[in-house]
């Protein structure tokens, strides 16, 4: 395999862990085994634990600790809010509204619901990759049950305007779930400040571990579990806690992020001045900070990743299908772009351990590779 | 630094020894995988046997698992929408227009070794390698790539490889190409891969379960444009009509089974017409035919031929080479003129001129 350790611009797929939030999930995993159901010492331990990080988690949401639903990630937790709230809301005709640049995770929720007679909205998106609130205004119908919006875009950072989407829903009673995955953390996700609620959040986006993830439910919104067991998380999840993780969680969302906006400003600077007609998807958006989705038109992105792999630069392009090849992304067909363009992209998403060298020695590589592939009629 | 190799690899046993070889003869070897049809999308031609083929999951599974097993870097590279469009429809174009079509050819003329060049350059890799059985050699004289069969004959795979240009030769490896299938089998039990006791795939990667015309009918109705049934009359040699049939795509040349007729002696498809709808069955030595014509002429091994000349002519994958007279015709035809009348002669095949182990060149039976 490779014989130098690859610098790491795919932070939106997952984030390292923090040497903090590690230490806590090995010290917790030794010495903290209890059950944090059971009545002993060992069960009051882990309870201990278990409720440190649920208020570590509020803190970082703005939310009150009873508020928070530990899950196994971020699919379950957009399962969990979507699958839940529209089981718990008691109308006949249901009708649910999102848009057509979600996860999969709430994509194929809303499908489910779809098989099973509810009636699905996808909001559509322009280039800007953000959704019009009067879009969602002319869509809402009287037995609109919940709107589902994430909060940033995984792909290209898009923004959404939640605060304003919230407002409408609220103006109407209707549930209102953002996806906040991508943007705990990495911009403001004060729920009360977004005015969502169900908002779901993933550990290991935020330098925490695979396996812990949560959902903010607010106080008085309801929602049916969909796994069925013991009388945990508020009888809203069953099933054991995963002590560690969640412990290293709650140490992890307490950690500020480092803020890696210049580093991603010079990136895609760096980038745009050496190769020409390169061009920033959703550049006139706001975006997260720390993403940047780059269209390198006509050229391959899959050819331009596995190059920059073999160079020591681990970046990313579309989503990977089952097989593990890369099909057009989804977010960016939405935005009317077309196969080829879609195919033509790749996100570089920063974090915490990317430096200036590392940024600059990117810039350098995707450069030498983009003029490669133009030598070489990768460039159609 | 030593030489860059991008190896093609199905997660088949082939391709995973060359992998496992090219690796511990000192070159830096980088897998890839190419994804070229989903097997989860035409349900109705779904098999269980679609494990062992190209592209399943299971595959790309073998291929990974082998690549972590020696220690390469591994990729599975999408080329669904070229292969679509490159050999699947040209595949059921065929098929409507009464043609028996040989979708491997097109994927290695337009695929496999043409868009994975581009991927393997993107990889920095200046040579390309695969798992077929077949060789290189360069003509001292000329200099020209010339293209052999195998040592091991029983697996030879030029009359899949006779598209391609001398560029393509040139940067391409078949290290397998002095090995027999079962000295490869040994090598990959020494190598410990763990696709060592898997067995082989003989259909058509992207119709699992073998029946093309169910495989055309499901693509069909999926692209919107379902075919209505068009049964025809079933005609004897003479011209009487034996019978009805489901419509000319569901016969080939030279086919027995499924005719729906019943006859003192073994019936077999002859022709088939998909203007008037008519398929001709015959005896089999109504199936013998003293020559053919072939279009769109590829010369590999030569620049290409002047005058008539002796040459052994493969007409299908798993048909003995047989002798005869080739002669150049207009708009780059040939025709051969078989010594003995050969069977099955079928619209669609290849038909692949050998001169010994040398593959001329091929083109494509009227």
């Amino acid at each position: 395999m490779l014989e130098s350790v690859p610098f790491y611009f795919d932070h939106n797929a997952t984030t390292p862990v923090d040497p903090q939030a590690l230490e806590t999930f090995t010290e917790t995993a030794r010495d903290v085994y209890g059950n944090a159901s059971s009545i002993h010492h060992f069960g009051q331990a882990a309870k201990q634990h278990l409720e440190t990080a649920r208020r570590g988690v509020a803190g970082r949401l703005g939310a009150s600790p009873r508020e928070i639903v530990f899950t196994s990630g971020g699919t379950e937790s957009n399962n969990l809010a979507i699958l839940g709230s529209v089981r718990a809301s008691n109308t006949t005709r249901k009708h649910v509204i999102t848009t057509q640049i979600e996860h999969p995770a709430v994509l194929n929720a809303c499908q489910e619901l779809h098989r099973q007679g509810v009636e699905i909205t996808f909001l559509r998106v322009g280039a800007a990759c953000v959704v019009d609130p009067d879009d969602l205004k002319r869509e809402l119908r009287p037995h609109t049950v919940l709107i589902s919006v994430m909060h940033a875009n995984n792909e290209t950072g898009a923004i959404q305007p939640i605060p304003q989407l919230a407002a409408i829903a609220r103006e109407h009673g209707i549930t209102f779930h953002s996806d906040g995955v991508q943007a705990a953390g990495r911009v403001d996700s004060h729920v009360s400040r977004l005015g969502v609620d169900l908002y779901s959040i993933s550990a290991h986006k935020m330098n925490g571990l695979k396996g812990a993830g949560a959902l903010f439910v607010r106080e008085k919104t309801h929602v049916h579990p969909v796994l069925f067991g013991g009388h945990q998380e508020r009888d809203r999840r069953p099933g054991t806690e995963n002590i560690p993780a969640i412990a290293a969680f709650g140490v992890a969302a307490e950690l500020p992020l480092p803020d890696t906006s210049a580093l991603r400003d010079r990136l895609e600077k760096g980038i745009l001045a050496s190769v020409p007609n390169a061009r920033v998807n959703a550049a006139v958006s706001p975006r997260l900070p720390n993403t940047t989705n780059i269209c390198f038109p006509g050229a391959s992105g899959e050819a331009i990743l596995i190059a920059l792999d073999l160079a020591g630069f681990a970046v990313s392009s579309g989503a990977a299908c089952s097989s593990g090849s890369i099909e057009p992304s989804h977010v960016l067909l939405a935005m009317g772009q077309s196969h080829n363009q879609a195919q033509s992209s790749l996100r570089f998403s920063l974090g915490a351990g990317n430096t200036i060298d590392q940024v600059d020695a990117l810039i350098h590589a995707v450069s030498k590779v983009a003029h490669a592939h133009h030598r070489e009629k990768i460039y159609a | 630094m030593p030489e860059r190799i991008a190896v093609a690899m199905s997660g088949g046993l082939d391709s995973s020894v060359v992998a496992a070889k090219l690796k511990r003869e000192g070159y830096d070897v980088v897998g890839m995988t190419m994804q070229l049809w989903n097997q989860r999308r035409l349900p109705e031609v779904a098999s269980d046997q679609a494990t062992g083929r190209c592209c399943s999951l299971d595959d790309v599974y073998d291929a990974r698992h082998v690549a972590g097993q020696i220690g390469i870097p591994f990729y599975v590279v999408n080329y669904e929408k070229q292969f679509e469009e490159r050999v699947v429809q040209p595949f059921v174009q065929d098929y409507l227009e009464g043609r028996t079509p040989i979708p491997c050819t097109l994927c290695n003329n337009f695929i496999k070794f043409d868009q994975f060049f581009d991927i393997a350059d993107a990889a920095g890799a200046a040579m390309v390698a695969t798992g077929h059985y077949a060789r290189v050699t360069q003509n001292a004289e000329t200099g020209r790539q010339e293209l052999r069969t195998a040592f091991d004959l029983t697996k030879d795979q030029t009359y899949f490889l006779f598209g391609l240009t001398q560029q393509q030769l040139a940067r391409t490896m078949f290290p397998l190409g002095e090995t027999r299938k079962s000295e490869t089998r040994e090598l990959a039990r020494s190598y410990g891969l763990a696709v060592a006791e898997k067995g082989e795939s003989y259909e058509i990667c992207f119709v699992p379960n073998g029946d093309y015309a169910q495989f055309i009918d499901a693509y069909l109705r999926e692209q919107g444009s379902p075919r209505e049934p068009r049964p025809g009359p079933l005609l004897s040699s003479d011209g009487r009509k034996l019978g009805e049939h489901r419509g000319v795509h569901h016969f080939t040349v030279g086919q027995r089974k499924g005719l729906g007729v019943s006859s003192p002696e073994p019936l077999y498809v002859i022709a088939t017409d998909p203007q008037s709808h008519t398929v001709t069955v015959g005896s089999n030595q109504d199936l013998l035919r003293p020559s053919l014509t072939a279009r769109d002429m590829h010369w590999v091994s030569i620049d290409g031929l002047q005058a008539p000349t002796r040459a052994q002519v493969k007409i299908r994958n798993r048909h003995m080479p047989a002798w005869a007279t080739v002669e150049p015709l207009e708009g780059n035809h040939i025709r051969a003129l078989f010594d003995q009348p050969q069977r099955a002669v079928t619209p669609g095949q290849a038909a692949v001129l050998y001169d010994g182990d040398l593959v001329l060149g091929g083109g494509w039976i009227e």
